[in-house]
């Protein structure tokens, strides 16, 4: 009896997981849908959902128009080399902050914290300005300092929290036999939030590969990634919807791949802490 | 190999190395739609000409305005060629933002440029922009329904004649509505709808001491007349239609009517993406008999930021891109109907455009009938149809624009939005220095 109501309870939360899950894939599921429409399709009312003729038409058009390698590389390396230079600086900072708290540290992180709440447009003009004077418009070095910075508080404070549960004792333990800080961060700390490391980087990586405001402000054409290219195919003057999926799709599909195969990491980084 | 062979062979080493010398790689930001996207295909023949090449930013037209406003006002130089619209061209020509276009050669033949567009794009005389292609906007209605219902459309209605035959033609049961006309709030949206109408009504954005009108009792009747019409004969949530919105509707055989901009003539007509594609017939923007129609005037122009380091090469790309010889490349590799329309006289001679184009006649007759000097009944102390070329206007439209949408959803009355907009546009001019 008790078995049969657990597997009741079990199968009603699988269909609820199931449910929510796919009610958020839902809008890049129907993206990917439309991709495959005509454009009469993709306005039609009622719309269509599986029974039309797939088309790869969008795609040759997307192909045919725009140097797609061009947007994606640019994404590639401002996403990662954002992503990696802000570890490299977050990882000794949430150290300190974790291990070696002082009476303001929890004033910092919320301070860093409150950087977030400060409208992007706000500083659009400064910004602009300094990367001018230090020759950084449309570059990607000028974006990987400025995305980094925008991120920074995100891998400082998940490092942070992930770290606060990894003992100290462990790390003194390592100090008594000698380690030095370097070896003890980078020796014992680490290898330790390995998890925790591996889901600020992909979440950070996401965040970055997806942010379209600096990306779209501070590049023309050298530097431009995958947000300038989808904003090419919007049009308020023009019904190009299937192409602007094809194109979303496209610019979607390797962060969409990289989450698929690395959702282990990213569920049991955000769901169980550093610690197993 | 000859000594003249030898000579010749000499030469032409020497061009060549000259022309790969002072080639240059112009940056231009443009905005996203079939005429531009055209212009980007066939630019090889541009880099073959001149030995220029081009790289191409192409963005969606509220993030480009925004995109290139940053440019220009912090002079940071990211584009030599900028696409910009009838808005801001006077703007940036008066701060001088803009290198003036007074020297284009005699073979361009600037003349030919259609007046109302050379009028929009000037600033005290002086061209700044050169328009690429230009647009109004005119009535598309259904010949079918027009004709079931015993009607017949004049090639200029009245504003009467036009709702009475949206709401004779209107049946809510089959989804059909009488006129689908844009209700997204927005300076470039409903405003630009809703300012072109209060011209045929005889209100004015500002008097010539620049007070906002809006207690006047030209624009109660405006806002009245639109909101009861939308009421009797649109189409349900309205108050979120925009151009692309009404397309969609219209092209699925929704609409009776749409009042809208003249490029959209040849996508209603397109018969892979239109269901009513030859049962659509044009006429003018309506009227109330005051001698202002209620139509509008855009143009996409070229222009080219002041202190570009490319500037000569920057006029040779406008001159080529606005040419008439441009107009005959597109015509070759594209046919006459994808022409970009509405920018030079001459293209409205032409039989073959004529023959391509049905709605040819008519977007001519609707840009023509457009004075951005003279917009509407009164005098005025701005430039601009549809819009207000001053800097504010952009913000406070969008403003009074969302008033006015809410009106449309409902959630107030003509009166009230009214009131709101003049209270927020006369706060507006005052913080201004008006």
């Amino acid at each position: 009896m008790a078995r049969a109501v657990k597997t009741q309870r079990k199968a009603i939360n699988t269909a609820l997981a199931w449910a929510v899950g796919l009610l958020i894939f839902f809008p890049i599921l129907w993206t990917i849908l439309t991709s495959f429409k005509t454009e009469a399709q993709a306005i039609s009312d009622p719309p269509v959902f599986l029974f039309f003729d797939w088309t790869l038409e969008n795609y040759a058009v997307v192909q045919e128009r725009s140097n797609y390698m061009r947007f994606l590389w640019n994404s590639v390396i401002i996403a990662g080399g954002s992503t990696i230079l802000g570890t490299i600086i977050a990882i000794p900072a949430a150290w300190s902050m974790a291990f070696v708290p002082s009476k303001r540290t929890k004033d910092i992180l919320l301070w860093m914290l409150s950087t977030k709440m400060l409208p992007a447009v706000g500083v659009l003009y400064p910004i602009y300005l300094l990367f001018i004077k230090l020759g950084w418009l449309d570059s990607r070095v000028g974006l990987i300092i400025v995305l980094m910075l925008i991120n920074l508080p995100i891998i400082v404070w998940m490092l942070y929290t992930y770290f606060r549960e990894i003992p100290g004792e462990i790390l003194e333990a390592a100090r008594m036999d000698g380690a030095s800080l370097r070896e003890e961060i980078l020796y014992v700390l680490t290898p330790m939030a390995v998890p925790g490391i591996a889901s600020t980087i992909l979440l950070n990586i996401i965040l970055a590969w997806n942010e379209p405001f600096w990306t779209l402000n501070l590049t023309a054409a050298k530097a431009a990634p995958l947000t300038a290219f989808i904003a090419s195919y919007s049009s308020p003057e023009g019904l190009f919807y299937a192409k602007l999926s094809a194109a979303s799709v496209m610019a979607i599909a390797p962060i969409l791949i990289m989450g698929w195969f690395s959702q282990k990491q990213l569920v049991r980084g955000l769901t169980f802490g550093a610690v197993k | 190999m000859t000594l003249k062979g030898a000579f010749f062979a000499a030469s032409a080493l020497v061009s060549v190395s000259a022309t790969a010398l002072s080639a240059e790689v112009l940056t231009i930001a443009t905005v996203n739609n079939g005429d531009m996207i055209r212009m980007q295909k066939l630019t090889d023949d541009f880099t073959a000409k001149t030995g220029h090449e081009v790289s191409w930013v192409t963005l969606e037209e509220n993030v480009l305005r925004q995109r290139v406003t940053t440019d220009i006002t912090t002079k940071g130089g990211a584009f030599d060629i900028m696409t910009i619209g009838m808005y801001e061209t006077p703007i940036w020509a008066a701060n001088g933002w803009l290198v003036p276009l007074d020297d284009l050669s005699e073979e361009y033949d600037a003349d030919d440029i259609l007046p109302a567009m050379r009028g929009g794009l000037s600033h005290d005389g002086t061209l700044y922009a050169a328009p690429f292609y230009g647009e109004s906007s005119m009535i598309m209605y259904r010949t079918d329904l027009f004709e079931a219902a015993g009607l017949e459309m004049p090639e200029a209605p009245t504003w009467s004649f036009v709702a009475d035959a949206a709401r004779k033609i209107t049946d809510r049961d089959n989804e059909i509505y009488g006129i689908c006309l844009r209700g997204k709030a927005g300076w470039g949206e409903n405003m630009a709808f809703l300012t072109a109408t209060a011209n045929s009504f005889g209100a004015r954005w500002f008097d010539e001491d620049w007070t906002p009108q809006f207690d006047s009792d030209a624009w109660e009747e405006t806002l009245t007349f639109y909101l009861d019409l939308m009421n009797d004969a649109g189409p349900p949530g309205a108050s979120t239609n925009g151009f692309n919105e009404n397309l969609s509707l219209f092209q699925q055989g929704k609409c009776g009517m749409w009042i809208d901009a003249t490029v959209a003539a040849s996508f209603v007509t397109n018969p892979d993406d239109s269901a009513v594609a030859d049962k659509v017939g044009f006429a003018l923007a309506p009227d109330t008999g005051k001698g202002k129609r209620g139509n509008w005037l855009w143009a996409w122009a070229l222009g080219i930021p002041a202190g570009t380091q490319k500037e000569d090469a920057a006029k040779e790309f406008i001159e080529w891109a606005t040419s008439k010889a441009y107009i005959e490349l597109v015509a070759a590799n594209e046919g006459w109907a994808n022409v970009p329309p509405g920018a030079r006289s001459s293209l409205y001679q032409n039989e073959a455009y004529l023959s391509a184009a049905p709605f040819a006649e008519m977007t001519l007759k609707s840009i023509n009938s457009a004075d951005p000097l003279n917009p509407t009944v009164d005098p005025v102390p701005y430039v601009g149809v549809q819009f207000v070329a001053i800097p504010e206007f952009a913000g406070f439209a969008t403003d009074v624009g969302q008033e006015f949408s809410a009106a449309l959803a409902g959630q107030q009355t003509a009166q009230q939005a009214l009131a709101k907009a003049q209270a927020l546009v006369a706060d507006a001019m005052e913080a201004a220095g008006y």
